[in-house]
């Protein structure tokens, strides 16, 4: 039977500033991409991603998650994924930014063989690569020492567009 | 006259078939876990119908496994000379078919009443 197997969630809070982490560890199931989807949903809104940033990082991480299960596992089993949703500050993000990690422990492949197909080719499947590649400023895959692979994903805040993100799903 | 089904489960919330022309609600979210519901909704429609719209107002969730069905049906109806035509997107569910390019392939209206006229 499928379970959540590990929710957590910390807040630190300094005197000015607040960080979320978010660490989940789901079985890979497609009933609990709706649960990461909302995280991811919220993270972006607590940290000031506009509405289509919002949903569109949301969207890259169910293709990520998507592709997980279907080739990482070959399909809907009990095996574990664990996704970290973490805010990311400093220098190199002004605005801030969303730093989201997918750890596998299916079938591993090479992170160079990893790439999205040609558009002009109108056919099924196979387009949840380039969407990831085309949403996120940063995606990198690393095929683990020991088993499986982690994905990890950035998408830098984007204050440019005023209509803030404001009602998750 | 018009023959109009309901159905509270699953991602087809009505069915409603005018003279050539089958009109197929769709609500929730659509990703790997229903898109064999989808496909098969839209093929029996294609069996019915010469046109067959897709009102998509109500759904507020598309993956790439549903842009697939999508594209899959759409080959389909191609191959029956049948019309597949999609009503209703809301940004969030367009956006996918922007990305992946794939706006201009189908037959996109922004209301039911305009893909009908």
């Amino acid at each position: 039977m499928a379970t959540i197997l590990e929710t957590k969630e910390w807040i630190m809070t300094a005197a000015t500033t607040r960080h979320t982490h978010i660490k989940l560890k789901i079985c890979a199931f497609l009933e609990y991409l709706s649960l990461v989807r909302h995280s991811v949903r919220t993270v972006a809104d607590n940290i000031g991603m506009n509405i289509e940033q919002a949903e569109a990082v949301t969207l890259a991480v169910q293709e990520a998650l998507t592709n997980v299960i279907k080739h990482s596992y070959g399909g809907p089993c009990n095996e574990k994924i664990i996704i970290r949703i973490s805010e990311l500050q400093g220098p190199k993000f002004p605005n801030g930014a969303m730093e989201i990690s997918i750890r596998d422990y299916g079938k591993a492949v090479d992170p160079e063989k990893i790439i999205g197909r040609n558009l002009d080719d109108i056919k099924p499947g196979g387009l949840g690569v380039h969407i990831i590649k085309s949403i996120m400023d940063q995606s990198n895959y690393f095929k683990m020492a020991d088993k499986g692979m982690e994905l990890t994903m950035i998408k830098i805040v984007n204050k440019d567009t005023s209509v803030k993100a404001s009602c998750p799903h | 006259m018009s023959i109009i089904t309901t159905n509270n489960n699953g991602i087809v919330k009505s069915q409603t078939i005018t003279g050539n022309t089958t009109i197929l609600e769709l609500t929730g979210e659509i990703e790997m876990n229903c898109v064999m519901q989808l496909r098969e909704a839209v093929m029996e429609a294609m069996q019915e119908s010469k046109i067959v719209v897709l009102n998509m107002t109500e759904v507020k969730f598309m993956d790439s496994s549903g842009l697939a069905t999508m594209v899959e049906t759409l080959q389909q109806s191609k191959r029956q000379d049948k019309q597949l035509k999609i009503a209703g997107l809301n940004q969030r569910v367009k956006s996918i078919f922007e990305i992946s390019r794939l706006e201009t392939v189908f037959d996109i209206y922004d209301t039911e009443k305009e893909a009908l006229a």
